[in-house]
């Protein structure tokens, strides 16, 4: 079903397309291929890397959305991840640790018409970053971002990251770190985000989520769980593990219950306390006792990013919450309009001299 | 103004500095802007030096809460906001402990002797029972006149139905008013301005009554006490005709940023983090959203450069406005322009440091930290304006360069010129050359790094098809850009990074020094310091002295006719608001003997100590000493100086 869109309070509701349409192809495209946004240079990641799961899925929804080449623009920070833009035939901009967020910023507020995506990893974008995703999200800047979650930094080979959980091994932690990990749903979602999603590299669903993040009017903030086979191999097993999967993850559908398990036997509903549980529909409890997906529910949306393999829940999957809302760059284009409206175009010699001037003779 | 009748005589003068002090909350900035403009309007020629503290409100009363204005007016041409204050109007004892020490022997003091309690002596750190009012080392130097200007102007405005503290505020009119009549200034202009904004903008009729009363009190009182036995006239300069408005540098590179957006038919993306003295070159832009800029005040330093590096590989003008320790943030992001070759502006407005150092006060210290500061070898043009007016002539040319050669450029203002004030006149918009920006658009294979004859690369710009290409802040191979690690290849890229900011020298005029063309001493100066220190060459080389001075405005590429310059004299003074800073670049790089003056005071040059240095310097009594600095108006060397 389609999902209705919540919006901020203050601000007036916004129309926009469903969710689940997938026509929002430009009118008469040319038609592009996958392989028509691949880059002429080698791809360098290790081999096995979740990273190029992720990078065919993004080059399929592309040319699937009929995206133009000269108008996407893939701005990245420093990382494995980072080095997306130079395998995509886009203009790219492989900018400095942490900043793309901001770097996009400029793009938009230089030129709103172009679509721009940051690839950033949980280092990148959570740690050195943090301050940067933290105020692009509220702002709603109009560019969409993906996180590529490996709980690991896999470029400095191996330090424990503001993901990795507590406890975690690594160089720099070797008696185990010390800290909680962050996570990153929660985080864009105190953020303000206006679109939050969650899938996994090598996720059938990967697509599904991309291509509504890119049809998201304001900033989409998409994490994807990415395995690096090289020094957290098979952290997020238990979410692409061929038998385990069904039992730990749990995909999202605006409107319907909270269901998984191999035989989508099992719910998830908050007891008499208002904590959320796992419950099992052969134990007598019905569809109805569960809670349902609402994309417009942003308590909801917090309460799903908080459940957590490890306290023995399924990991949500799919888009967690969106909301219709102007983007930044074009409020900022409209207080341009108004202000030539109401006090007429700006020129040079009127510039010069709006001030207390006087003549001299 | 009824005419009265004229028992004072007028005494005509070429120049007079005026000095308004008090309490952070008095309105002496308003007082000092409104002086200023009164005397530009009448065909002064102007110079000022806002003083305020760092706090927004200090303790009142304290001597740490004092903020002052200084306004140097002439019937002539004037470079500085002057050497010493030939009238001081002191609101409060700390106003008058501050900055007595700066009048010239028989100055005028005007203090408000209501504010001389006990209580204010002691918050100004007087020791009890004395006030310096009786103290007979001020009153023998100084004239100076107390008036009750707190009783007056509540007394003139006792009807205004306004309550005692709305009242009290209209002080600083009141002091106006009477220094306005010193100086035989007429009151329209203050009087056209308390009218626009309290009465229009503030719609507050009765507060724009009050104050126009206060003033004209003021006024009057001065007329009719008979308290100075003359009053002043100050004639008009003899300025180029035309039409003229009063501007402070941080409006100049305002202006000259929308300019150059304009003439390059560009966009201005400004993004900014709020830092002082930087903070009004933003406030002045998001105010001209009708120019189509647009502003962008960032989460930190660090983004705000880095939305303008994205503005500028999207093809508009991206600049960004900061103060040193802002500049320090920004390092690593200017060094990702200076790799991927984009045009981008950064505007150092400096200040005294290091660290968060003297946020409000002058210096020229982020010389070195502008050209050296990044890892790698890391070529970057430097400019500095030396005058407010020359921040717009400056800020054009640095968008220019950036845009015609795809390279950062670092802006060197400073404290001093952001907020200072001279005349300016009013450009003919159409006679401002425009500036010319090509972008690729058509051609067979695009090669974002093959560069032109000035080893420039192509401002490829997305949207357009066909020129799809990636940048970003790994070693570029030649020619494609790809990212490369090849060691001769990283070579070859450093030493064309070079050459490109060398080649920008092409275009910069040759330096012709001002007096002496050769012979005894040469003063090399940049940035803020030109005033000062032009017209202490002017009056050497007047006295017969063998002194020339040149100023550079481009400090990286530096004009090509430098070297030659500085051969023709026998010695080299180098006058710095830092410990040296391009007296280093120009011992290294020119190999001589650069001796410097060298104030790190947080304040301007005084003409005088820049004509000691040069009367040191050509009588041989410099030693062999590289540096010496200022004391108390007192040119000598820093460890003797300090011990005293």
């Amino acid at each position: 079903m389609p999902a209705p869109q919540a919006s901020r309070a203050s601000k007036a509701p916004q129309s926009q397309k469903s969710p689940s349409s997938s026509s929002a192809a430009p009118a008469a495209p040319p038609t592009v291929k996958p392989t028509d946004f691949a880059s002429d240079q080698d791809v360098r990641w290790c081999p096995g890397c979740g990273d190029y799961a992720i990078l065919n899925q993004m080059r399929k929804v592309l040319a699937a959305m009929g995206a133009r080449r000269e108008k996407t623009v893939f701005v990245s920070g420093i990382g494995c991840s980072s080095r997306f833009p130079y395998y995509m035939n886009t203009y790219g901009f492989h900018s400095i640790h942490g900043r793309a967020p901001a770097v996009a910023t400029g793009v938009k507020l230089a030129n709103p018409e172009l679509d721009v995506w940051i690839v950033t990893g949980d280092g990148d974008g959570l740690s050195i970053g943090g301050n940067h995703l933290l105020h692009f999200l509220r702002r709603n800047v109009g560019a969409k971002v993906l996180l590529f979650n490996n709980r690991i930094y896999g470029l400095t080979k191996g330090q424990y990251s503001p993901t990795s959980e507590e406890g975690k091994k690594t160089k720099s932690s070797p008696m185990g770190s010390l800290e909680l990990p962050l996570t990153p749903l929660s985080f864009a979602l105190s953020a303000e985000a206006s679109f939050a999603a969650r899938a996994v590299d090598v996720d059938r669903n990967l697509g599904d989520v991309l291509q509504q993040a890119a049809e998201h009017r304001g900033s989409a903030f998409v994490e994807i769980y990415q395995d690096c086979n090289v020094f957290n191999h098979k952290a997020f097993d238990y979410a692409t593990d061929k038998n385990a999967r069904l039992e730990n993850v749990l995909y999202l559908e605006h409107g319907k219950p909270l269901i998984f398990g191999a035989e989508s036997e099992k719910g998830i509903r908050l007891n008499g306390a208002r904590k959320p549980e796992v419950v099992s529909l052969k134990d007598g409890y019905k569809e109805d006792d569960l809670l349902f997906h609402d994309q417009t529910d942003e308590s909801l949306a917090f309460l799903l990013s908080r459940l957590s393999h490890e306290q023995g829940f399924p990991e949500p999957m799919g888009v967690f919450y969106r909301m219709a809302d102007d983007c930044y760059e074009q409020l900022l284009e409209k207080e341009i309009e108004q202000a030539i409206t109401t006090r007429g175009r700006g020129d040079l010699q009127s510039l010069f001299s709006e001030a207390n001037t006087y003549e001299i003779r | 103004m009824p005419e009265r009748k004229e028992k004072i005589n007028t005494q005509q003068l070429r120049s007079a500095v005026v000095r308004f002090a008090g309490d952070s909350g008095d309105g002496m900035q308003l007082a000092g802007t409104q002086f200023t403009d009164t005397s530009a309007v009448v065909g002064n020629d102007v110079a000022t030096l806002p003083d305020y503290p760092a706090e927004i409100r200090a303790p009142a009363g304290t001597v740490a809460g004092v903020s002052g204005f200084q306004i140097n007016f002439a019937a002539a041409d004037i470079h500085t906001p002057g050497d010493e204050v030939d009238a001081l109007v002191a609101m409060n004892p700390a106003a008058f402990k501050a900055h007595i020490d700066d009048v010239r022997a028989r100055g005028i003091v005007i203090v408000n002797e209501d504010e001389f309690t006990k209580v204010n002596l002691r918050k100004a750190g007087y020791s009890d029972g004395y006030t310096p009012l009786d103290d007979e080392r001020y009153t023998q130097r100084y004239k100076i006149t107390p008036v009750p200007m707190t009783r007056l102007n509540s007394e003139a405005l006792a009807d205004s139905g306004l309550g005692n503290k709305e009242i009290g505020r209209c002080r600083n009119m009141y002091a106006l008013g009477l220094i306005y009549w010193l100086f035989d200034r007429p009151l329209e202009t203050t009087i056209g301005y308390i009218q626009d904004y309290f009465g229009s903008r503030k719609k507050l009729p009765q507060v724009a009554e009050a104050n126009i009363g206060a003033l004209k009190a003021g006024y009057f009182f001065g007329e009719t006490a008979e308290l100075f036995p003359v009053r002043f006239h100050i004639d008009r300069a003899p300025v180029e005709p035309g039409r003229y408005r009063k501007l402070t540098g941080n409006e100049a590179i305002a202006m000259g940023a929308i300019t150059a957006a304009t003439l390059s038919g560009k966009r201005l993306v400004y993004c900014s983090y709020p830092i002082t003295p930087a903070s009004d070159i933003l406030h002045y832009l998001a105010g001209l959203r009708h120019h189509g800029v647009r502003t962008f005040q960032a989460e930190d330093e660090i983004a705000a450069v880095c939305a303008a590096i994205g503005a500028a590989f999207a093809g508009q003008l991206g600049v960004t406005g900061t103060s040193g320790p802002g500049l320090a943030l920004k390092s690593e992001a200017i060094n990702l322009a200076v790799m991927t070759e984009l045009p981008l502006v950064v505007v150092n407005v400096q200040r005294g440091g290091p660290s968060t150092g003297l946020p409000t006060k002058t210096e020229q210290s982020d010389l070195l930290q502008a050209m050296f500061g990044r890892n790698g070898d890391s070529p970057v043009v430097l400019l500095a304006p030396r005058s407010p007016g020359d921040c717009f002539d400056s800020m054009i040319e640095a968008c220019r360069i950036a845009m015609q050669h795809m390279v950062p450029v670092v802006l060197l203002s400073d404290g001093y010129l952001a907020n200072g004030a001279e005349p300016w006149r009013i450009p003919d918009a159409e006679a401002i050359e425009p500036i010319e920006v090509v972008h690729p658009s058509n051609g067979d294979r695009f090669l974002p790094y093959q560069r032109d004859e000035n080893f420039v690369r192509p401002w490829a710009v997305p949207g357009t098809p066909g020129f799809e290409h990636r940048i970003g802040g790994i070693e570029k191979q030649h020619l494609t850009g790809n990212v490369s690690y090849d060691d001769d290849n990283h070579q070859r890229m450093t030493e064309l990074r070079l050459k490109k900011v060398e080649k920008v020298a092409d275009a910069i005029p040759d330096l012709e020094p001002v007096g002496a063309p050769s012979g005894e001493l040469l003063v090399v100066g940049w940035g803020g310091t030109y005033g000062a220190i032009l017209t202490a060459v002017e009056r050497a080389h007047e006295a017969g002295k063998s002194v020339g001075f040149i100023h550079l405005r481009h400090l990286n590429p530096m004009p090509r006719n430098l070297n030659q310059i500085l051969r023709r004299y026998r010695k080299v003074l180098v006058p710095e608001l830092n410990t040296g800073q391009l007296r280093l670049l120009l011992r290294a790089r020119f190999l001589i003997d650069a001796r410097g003056l060298n104030k790190i005071q947080g304040k301007p040059f005084l003409v005088e100590e820049l004509q000691q240095a040069i009367d040191l310097m050509l009588s041989g009594g410099w030693g062999d000493h590289e540096w010496l600095a200022p004391y108390h108006h007192q040119v000598a060397v820093p460890s003797e100086s300090q011990k005293s």
